[in-house]
Protein backbone atom coordinates (compact mmCIF):
# COMPACT_ATOMS: atom_id res chain seq x y z
CA UNK A 1 0.00 0.00 0.00
CA UNK A 2 2.89 2.34 0.84
CA UNK A 3 4.42 1.61 -2.55
CA UNK A 4 1.14 1.83 -4.44
CA UNK A 5 0.33 5.24 -3.00
CA UNK A 6 3.86 6.48 -3.65
CA UNK A 7 3.76 5.15 -7.22
CA UNK A 8 0.40 6.83 -7.82
CA UNK A 9 1.94 10.07 -6.64
CA UNK A 10 4.65 9.62 -9.29
CA UNK A 11 2.18 8.78 -12.05
CA UNK A 12 3.02 5.06 -12.18
CA UNK A 13 0.02 2.78 -12.05
CA UNK A 14 0.68 -0.46 -10.17
CA UNK A 15 -2.05 -3.11 -10.43
CA UNK A 16 -1.99 -5.96 -7.95
CA UNK A 17 -1.97 -9.28 -9.77
CA UNK A 18 -5.31 -10.92 -9.04
CA UNK A 19 -4.19 -14.47 -8.39
CA UNK A 20 -0.62 -13.96 -7.25
CA UNK A 21 0.93 -16.54 -5.02
CA UNK A 22 4.12 -16.82 -3.00
CA UNK A 23 7.17 -17.21 -5.27
CA UNK A 24 8.57 -19.86 -2.94
CA UNK A 25 11.04 -17.41 -1.36
CA UNK A 26 14.16 -19.25 -2.60
CA UNK A 27 15.20 -20.11 -6.14
CA UNK A 28 15.73 -23.89 -6.36
CA UNK A 29 19.41 -24.56 -7.08
CA UNK A 30 19.24 -28.29 -7.80
CA UNK A 31 18.88 -28.92 -11.51
CA UNK A 32 16.14 -31.51 -10.96
CA UNK A 33 13.99 -29.52 -8.49
CA UNK A 34 11.59 -28.38 -11.19
CA UNK A 35 8.42 -28.56 -9.10
CA UNK A 36 9.69 -25.62 -7.00
CA UNK A 37 9.59 -23.49 -10.14
CA UNK A 38 5.86 -24.05 -10.61
CA UNK A 39 4.85 -21.26 -8.26
CA UNK A 40 6.98 -18.44 -9.73
CA UNK A 41 6.15 -19.76 -13.23
CA UNK A 42 2.44 -19.45 -12.50
CA UNK A 43 2.85 -15.87 -11.28
CA UNK A 44 4.84 -14.97 -14.40
CA UNK A 45 2.26 -16.62 -16.66
CA UNK A 46 -0.56 -14.78 -14.85
CA UNK A 47 1.16 -11.45 -15.42
CA UNK A 48 1.56 -12.39 -19.09
CA UNK A 49 -2.15 -13.20 -19.35
CA UNK A 50 -2.94 -9.85 -17.75
CA UNK A 51 -0.71 -8.25 -20.41
CA UNK A 52 1.77 -6.69 -18.03
CA UNK A 53 5.33 -6.82 -16.78
CA UNK A 54 5.90 -7.60 -13.09
CA UNK A 55 7.17 -5.22 -10.43
CA UNK A 56 8.31 -6.48 -7.03
CA UNK A 57 9.02 -4.61 -3.81
CA UNK A 58 11.11 -7.40 -2.36
CA UNK A 59 14.63 -8.49 -3.26
CA UNK A 60 13.72 -12.15 -2.69
CA UNK A 61 10.74 -12.10 -5.06
CA UNK A 62 12.86 -10.31 -7.66
CA UNK A 63 15.57 -12.94 -7.35
CA UNK A 64 13.21 -15.92 -7.72
CA UNK A 65 11.02 -14.44 -10.45
CA UNK A 66 13.84 -13.02 -12.55
CA UNK A 67 15.87 -16.23 -12.44
CA UNK A 68 12.80 -18.35 -13.23
CA UNK A 69 11.97 -16.03 -16.11
CA UNK A 70 15.46 -16.39 -17.55
CA UNK A 71 15.40 -20.15 -17.14
CA UNK A 72 12.05 -20.74 -18.87
CA UNK A 73 13.11 -18.48 -21.75
CA UNK A 74 16.33 -20.48 -22.23
CA UNK A 75 15.35 -24.07 -21.44
CA UNK A 76 12.59 -25.51 -23.62
CA UNK A 77 12.46 -28.83 -21.77
CA UNK A 78 11.87 -27.25 -18.35
CA UNK A 79 9.40 -24.81 -19.89
CA UNK A 80 7.36 -27.63 -21.41
CA UNK A 81 7.21 -29.48 -18.09
CA UNK A 82 6.05 -26.36 -16.27
CA UNK A 83 3.50 -25.48 -18.92
CA UNK A 84 2.01 -28.97 -18.75
CA UNK A 85 1.93 -28.99 -14.97
CA UNK A 86 0.58 -25.48 -14.42
CA UNK A 87 -1.60 -25.63 -17.56
CA UNK A 88 -0.58 -22.17 -18.71
CA UNK A 89 1.58 -21.11 -21.66
CA UNK A 90 4.55 -18.89 -20.96
CA UNK A 91 8.01 -18.59 -22.51
CA UNK A 92 9.62 -15.66 -20.71
CA UNK A 93 7.97 -12.89 -22.74
CA UNK A 94 7.57 -10.52 -19.77
CA UNK A 95 10.10 -8.63 -17.74
CA UNK A 96 10.48 -8.58 -13.96
CA UNK A 97 11.50 -5.32 -12.29
CA UNK A 98 12.27 -4.15 -8.81
CA UNK A 99 10.48 -0.92 -7.91
CA UNK A 100 13.87 0.80 -7.56
CA UNK A 101 14.57 0.00 -11.22
CA UNK A 102 11.21 1.45 -12.23
CA UNK A 103 11.96 4.62 -10.28
CA UNK A 104 15.35 4.89 -11.97
CA UNK A 105 14.38 3.96 -15.53
CA UNK A 106 10.73 4.99 -15.88
CA UNK A 107 10.34 7.92 -13.50
CA UNK A 108 14.00 8.96 -13.39
CA UNK A 109 15.68 9.92 -10.12
CA UNK A 110 15.86 13.57 -11.23
CA UNK A 111 12.07 13.62 -11.68
CA UNK A 112 11.61 11.83 -8.35
CA UNK A 113 13.69 14.54 -6.70
CA UNK A 114 11.31 17.19 -8.04
CA UNK A 115 8.33 15.44 -6.41
CA UNK A 116 9.88 15.27 -2.96
CA UNK A 117 7.97 17.39 -0.44
CA UNK A 118 9.70 16.23 2.75
CA UNK A 119 13.38 15.88 1.87
CA UNK A 120 15.34 13.72 4.30
CA UNK A 121 17.54 16.70 5.01
CA UNK A 122 21.03 15.29 5.09
CA UNK A 123 20.22 12.22 7.19
CA UNK A 124 23.10 9.79 6.69
CA UNK A 125 21.67 6.52 5.39
CA UNK A 126 23.47 3.26 4.68
CA UNK A 127 22.12 1.54 1.56
CA UNK A 128 22.00 -2.19 2.25
CA UNK A 129 21.83 -4.41 -0.85
CA UNK A 130 22.59 -7.81 0.65
CA UNK A 131 22.64 -10.80 -1.69
CA UNK A 132 19.41 -11.25 -3.53
CA UNK A 133 19.36 -8.07 -5.62
CA UNK A 134 22.85 -8.67 -6.96
CA UNK A 135 23.75 -12.35 -7.03
CA UNK A 136 24.20 -14.36 -9.15
CA UNK A 137 25.30 -11.32 -11.16
CA UNK A 138 24.81 -13.07 -14.48
CA UNK A 139 21.14 -13.83 -13.75
CA UNK A 140 20.22 -10.68 -11.85
CA UNK A 141 22.04 -8.03 -13.96
CA UNK A 142 20.68 -5.55 -11.43
CA UNK A 143 23.63 -3.24 -10.85
CA UNK A 144 27.40 -3.48 -10.47
CA UNK A 145 27.76 -6.70 -8.42
CA UNK A 146 30.41 -5.31 -6.03
CA UNK A 147 29.86 -1.56 -6.22
CA UNK A 148 26.13 -1.03 -6.73
CA UNK A 149 24.89 2.57 -6.91
CA UNK A 150 21.11 2.44 -7.40
CA UNK A 151 20.11 2.76 -3.73
CA UNK A 152 22.61 5.55 -3.16
CA UNK A 153 21.15 7.48 -6.09
CA UNK A 154 17.65 6.81 -4.80
CA UNK A 155 18.61 8.14 -1.34
CA UNK A 156 20.22 11.22 -2.85
CA UNK A 157 17.04 11.94 -4.80
CA UNK A 158 15.14 11.91 -1.48
CA UNK A 159 17.58 14.40 0.01
CA UNK A 160 19.45 11.92 2.22
CA UNK A 161 23.19 11.43 2.35
CA UNK A 162 24.14 7.86 1.40
CA UNK A 163 27.19 6.51 3.19
CA UNK A 164 29.64 4.07 1.68
CA UNK A 165 30.63 1.07 3.81
CA UNK A 166 32.30 -2.26 3.09
CA UNK A 167 29.47 -4.61 4.15
CA UNK A 168 26.73 -3.25 1.89
CA UNK A 169 26.64 -6.40 -0.26
CA UNK A 170 27.33 -8.94 2.50
CA UNK A 171 24.76 -11.54 3.51
CA UNK A 172 22.67 -10.90 6.67
CA UNK A 173 22.25 -14.61 7.42
CA UNK A 174 19.02 -15.03 5.48
CA UNK A 175 16.62 -17.80 6.62
CA UNK A 176 19.06 -18.99 9.26
CA UNK A 177 17.22 -16.60 11.58
CA UNK A 178 14.62 -19.37 11.80
CA UNK A 179 16.95 -22.37 12.07
CA UNK A 180 20.17 -20.97 13.57
CA UNK A 181 19.54 -17.63 15.26
CA UNK A 182 23.08 -17.11 16.56
CA UNK A 183 24.64 -17.47 13.12
CA UNK A 184 22.26 -14.89 11.72
CA UNK A 185 22.88 -12.51 14.59
CA UNK A 186 26.61 -12.73 13.92
CA UNK A 187 26.30 -12.06 10.18
CA UNK A 188 23.75 -9.26 10.60
CA UNK A 189 25.75 -7.61 13.42
CA UNK A 190 28.76 -7.38 11.12
CA UNK A 191 26.63 -5.48 8.60
CA UNK A 192 25.25 -3.09 11.22
CA UNK A 193 28.64 -2.43 12.79
CA UNK A 194 30.11 -1.67 9.39
CA UNK A 195 27.31 0.83 8.66
CA UNK A 196 27.67 2.30 12.14
CA UNK A 197 31.42 2.78 11.70
CA UNK A 198 30.73 4.68 8.48
CA UNK A 199 28.51 7.09 10.43
CA UNK A 200 25.10 5.88 9.25
CA UNK A 201 22.13 7.18 11.26
CA UNK A 202 19.76 4.96 9.33
CA UNK A 203 20.04 1.83 7.22
CA UNK A 204 17.69 1.08 4.32
CA UNK A 205 16.86 -2.33 2.89
CA UNK A 206 14.48 -3.79 0.30
CA UNK A 207 14.07 -7.28 1.75
CA UNK A 208 11.78 -8.23 4.66
CA UNK A 209 14.12 -11.01 5.84
CA UNK A 210 17.12 -8.66 5.88
CA UNK A 211 15.03 -6.17 7.85
CA UNK A 212 14.04 -8.81 10.39
CA UNK A 213 17.59 -10.17 10.78
CA UNK A 214 19.03 -6.70 11.20
CA UNK A 215 16.36 -5.91 13.81
CA UNK A 216 17.44 -9.04 15.71
CA UNK A 217 21.09 -8.00 15.59
CA UNK A 218 20.29 -4.38 16.51
CA UNK A 219 18.88 -5.56 19.85
CA UNK A 220 22.36 -6.28 21.16
CA UNK A 221 24.13 -3.17 19.82
CA UNK A 222 24.53 0.28 21.34
CA UNK A 223 22.77 2.93 19.29
CA UNK A 224 22.48 0.90 16.08
CA UNK A 225 21.36 2.64 12.89
CA UNK A 226 17.58 2.90 12.63
CA UNK A 227 16.21 0.39 10.19
CA UNK A 228 13.77 1.30 7.42
CA UNK A 229 12.28 -0.26 4.32
CA UNK A 230 12.92 1.71 1.15
CA UNK A 231 9.20 2.23 0.49
CA UNK A 232 8.82 3.89 3.90
CA UNK A 233 11.44 6.47 2.98
CA UNK A 234 9.78 6.97 -0.39
CA UNK A 235 6.33 7.46 1.10
CA UNK A 236 7.66 9.87 3.68
CA UNK A 237 9.61 11.94 1.20
CA UNK A 238 6.65 12.14 -1.17
CA UNK A 239 4.37 13.19 1.67
CA UNK A 240 1.94 10.30 1.37
CA UNK A 241 2.70 8.90 4.83
CA UNK A 242 0.01 10.94 6.59
CA UNK A 243 -2.57 9.27 4.36
CA UNK A 244 -0.99 5.88 4.99
CA UNK A 245 -0.90 6.27 8.75
CA UNK A 246 -4.63 6.99 8.74
CA UNK A 247 -5.13 3.74 6.84
CA UNK A 248 -2.90 1.70 9.10
CA UNK A 249 -0.31 0.84 6.48
CA UNK A 250 2.60 2.05 8.57
CA UNK A 251 1.37 0.55 11.83
CA UNK A 252 4.04 -2.17 12.09
CA UNK A 253 7.16 -0.34 11.03
CA UNK A 254 6.89 3.26 12.04
CA UNK A 255 9.10 5.66 10.16
CA UNK A 256 11.72 7.18 12.46
CA UNK A 257 11.45 10.90 13.18
CA UNK A 258 13.45 13.03 10.78
CA UNK A 259 15.63 15.29 12.89
CA UNK B 1 40.91 -41.89 5.28
CA UNK B 2 41.24 -44.46 2.53
CA UNK B 3 41.48 -43.18 -1.03
CA UNK B 4 40.90 -45.29 -4.10
CA UNK B 5 40.23 -44.89 -7.78
CA UNK B 6 36.94 -46.75 -7.47
CA UNK B 7 35.60 -44.07 -5.16
CA UNK B 8 35.97 -41.54 -7.95
CA UNK B 9 33.64 -43.52 -10.17
CA UNK B 10 30.83 -43.70 -7.63
CA UNK B 11 27.22 -43.00 -8.56
CA UNK B 12 27.10 -40.60 -5.61
CA UNK B 13 29.66 -38.27 -7.23
CA UNK B 14 27.80 -38.47 -10.50
CA UNK B 15 24.59 -37.56 -8.71
CA UNK B 16 26.19 -34.50 -7.05
CA UNK B 17 27.58 -33.38 -10.40
CA UNK B 18 24.22 -33.79 -12.12
CA UNK B 19 22.14 -32.17 -9.39
CA UNK B 20 24.47 -29.22 -8.97
CA UNK B 21 25.36 -28.86 -12.65
CA UNK B 22 28.89 -27.99 -11.49
CA UNK B 23 32.28 -29.38 -12.46
CA UNK B 24 33.70 -30.37 -9.08
CA UNK B 25 37.08 -31.32 -10.52
CA UNK B 26 37.58 -27.72 -11.69
CA UNK B 27 38.20 -26.48 -8.12
CA UNK B 28 41.90 -25.89 -7.40
CA UNK B 29 41.42 -25.19 -3.69
CA UNK B 30 42.35 -21.51 -3.63
CA UNK B 31 39.95 -21.00 -0.71
CA UNK B 32 38.39 -17.75 -1.91
CA UNK B 33 34.94 -19.23 -1.25
CA UNK B 34 35.81 -19.92 2.37
CA UNK B 35 37.45 -16.49 2.78
CA UNK B 36 34.29 -14.74 1.61
CA UNK B 37 31.69 -16.97 3.30
CA UNK B 38 29.66 -14.93 5.83
CA UNK B 39 28.84 -18.06 7.86
CA UNK B 40 32.32 -19.61 7.71
CA UNK B 41 32.96 -19.01 11.43
CA UNK B 42 30.03 -21.25 12.37
CA UNK B 43 30.74 -23.97 9.83
CA UNK B 44 33.50 -25.89 11.58
CA UNK B 45 35.00 -27.25 8.38
CA UNK B 46 35.78 -24.60 5.79
CA UNK B 47 33.47 -24.74 2.77
CA UNK B 48 36.22 -25.34 0.18
CA UNK B 49 37.09 -28.53 2.04
CA UNK B 50 33.65 -29.91 1.23
CA UNK B 51 34.62 -29.68 -2.43
CA UNK B 52 37.95 -31.38 -1.68
CA UNK B 53 36.14 -34.26 0.01
CA UNK B 54 34.04 -34.66 -3.12
CA UNK B 55 37.10 -34.51 -5.36
CA UNK B 56 38.58 -37.38 -3.35
CA UNK B 57 35.34 -39.32 -3.60
CA UNK B 58 34.71 -39.33 0.16
CA UNK B 59 30.97 -39.92 0.14
CA UNK B 60 30.49 -40.56 3.83
CA UNK B 61 32.46 -37.51 4.95
CA UNK B 62 30.73 -35.28 2.39
CA UNK B 63 27.34 -36.47 3.58
CA UNK B 64 28.29 -35.78 7.18
CA UNK B 65 29.28 -32.23 6.37
CA UNK B 66 26.68 -30.49 8.55
CA UNK B 67 27.73 -27.03 7.46
CA UNK B 68 25.47 -27.52 4.43
CA UNK B 69 22.59 -26.51 6.73
CA UNK B 70 24.40 -23.23 7.49
CA UNK B 71 24.88 -22.28 3.85
CA UNK B 72 22.50 -19.37 3.22
CA UNK B 73 22.75 -19.63 -0.60
CA UNK B 74 24.04 -16.05 -0.68
CA UNK B 75 26.22 -16.85 -3.72
CA UNK B 76 29.20 -14.88 -2.37
CA UNK B 77 31.39 -17.94 -3.04
CA UNK B 78 30.10 -18.22 -6.60
CA UNK B 79 30.76 -14.54 -7.26
CA UNK B 80 34.42 -14.91 -6.20
CA UNK B 81 35.32 -18.30 -7.65
CA UNK B 82 38.07 -17.97 -10.27
CA UNK B 83 37.11 -21.40 -11.68
CA UNK B 84 33.42 -20.70 -12.19
CA UNK B 85 32.36 -23.47 -9.83
CA UNK B 86 29.19 -22.49 -7.94
CA UNK B 87 29.63 -23.91 -4.45
CA UNK B 88 26.08 -22.78 -3.51
CA UNK B 89 24.77 -25.33 -6.00
CA UNK B 90 27.07 -28.06 -4.71
CA UNK B 91 25.82 -27.34 -1.17
CA UNK B 92 22.24 -27.53 -2.45
CA UNK B 93 22.91 -30.92 -4.06
CA UNK B 94 24.33 -32.28 -0.78
CA UNK B 95 21.32 -30.90 1.10
CA UNK B 96 18.85 -32.35 -1.37
CA UNK B 97 20.44 -35.81 -1.26
CA UNK B 98 20.08 -35.79 2.53
CA UNK B 99 16.57 -34.33 2.50
CA UNK B 100 15.43 -36.89 -0.05
CA UNK B 101 17.00 -39.57 2.11
CA UNK B 102 14.66 -38.53 4.91
CA UNK B 103 16.96 -36.30 6.98
CA UNK B 104 15.49 -32.95 8.06
CA UNK B 105 17.43 -30.70 10.42
CA UNK B 106 14.39 -28.51 11.08
CA UNK B 107 11.09 -29.75 12.49
CA UNK B 108 8.24 -27.24 12.24
CA UNK B 109 6.73 -28.28 15.58
CA UNK B 110 10.04 -27.52 17.33
CA UNK B 111 10.56 -24.01 15.94
CA UNK B 112 10.32 -21.39 18.67
CA UNK B 113 6.82 -19.87 18.82
CA UNK B 114 8.28 -16.38 19.20
CA UNK B 115 10.25 -16.77 15.96
CA UNK B 116 7.12 -17.89 14.12
CA UNK B 117 5.26 -14.85 15.44
CA UNK B 118 7.97 -12.33 14.62
CA UNK B 119 9.75 -13.56 11.51
CA UNK B 120 8.44 -12.54 8.09
CA UNK B 121 6.75 -15.30 6.06
CA UNK B 122 9.60 -15.08 3.57
CA UNK B 123 12.14 -16.23 6.19
CA UNK B 124 9.93 -19.08 7.39
CA UNK B 125 9.06 -20.32 3.89
CA UNK B 126 12.67 -20.21 2.72
CA UNK B 127 13.94 -21.96 5.86
CA UNK B 128 11.39 -24.75 5.46
CA UNK B 129 12.17 -25.12 1.76
CA UNK B 130 15.87 -25.55 2.49
CA UNK B 131 15.60 -27.72 5.59
CA UNK B 132 12.53 -29.94 5.43
CA UNK B 133 12.14 -33.00 3.24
Amino acid sequence: MTARESARCLGISLEELEDWQCCGAVFPLATDAIINLASPFRTLASAHQAGADLVTLCSGCLNVLRRTNKLVAADAEIRKKLEDFVEMKYAGERKVFHLLEVLRDETGFDQLQKKVVHPLDDVTVAPYYGCLLLRPAEDMAFDHPDKPVIMGEFLRALGAKPVSYPFQTECCGSYLSVSSVDSTRQAASAVLKSAQAAGAQWLVTSCPTCLYNLELAAESLDEPPRLVYFTQLLAHALGVDAYLEENGALAKNVMPEVN
Amino acid sequence: MKLSRDKLKSSFLQKVAEMSGEDIASCYQCGKCSAGCPLEAAMGILPHRALRLLQLGCEEEALNFDAVWLCASCHTCESRCPRGCDLSRVMEALRMIRLRGGQSPVHPQEVDEEILQRAPQQAIVSCYRKNIS
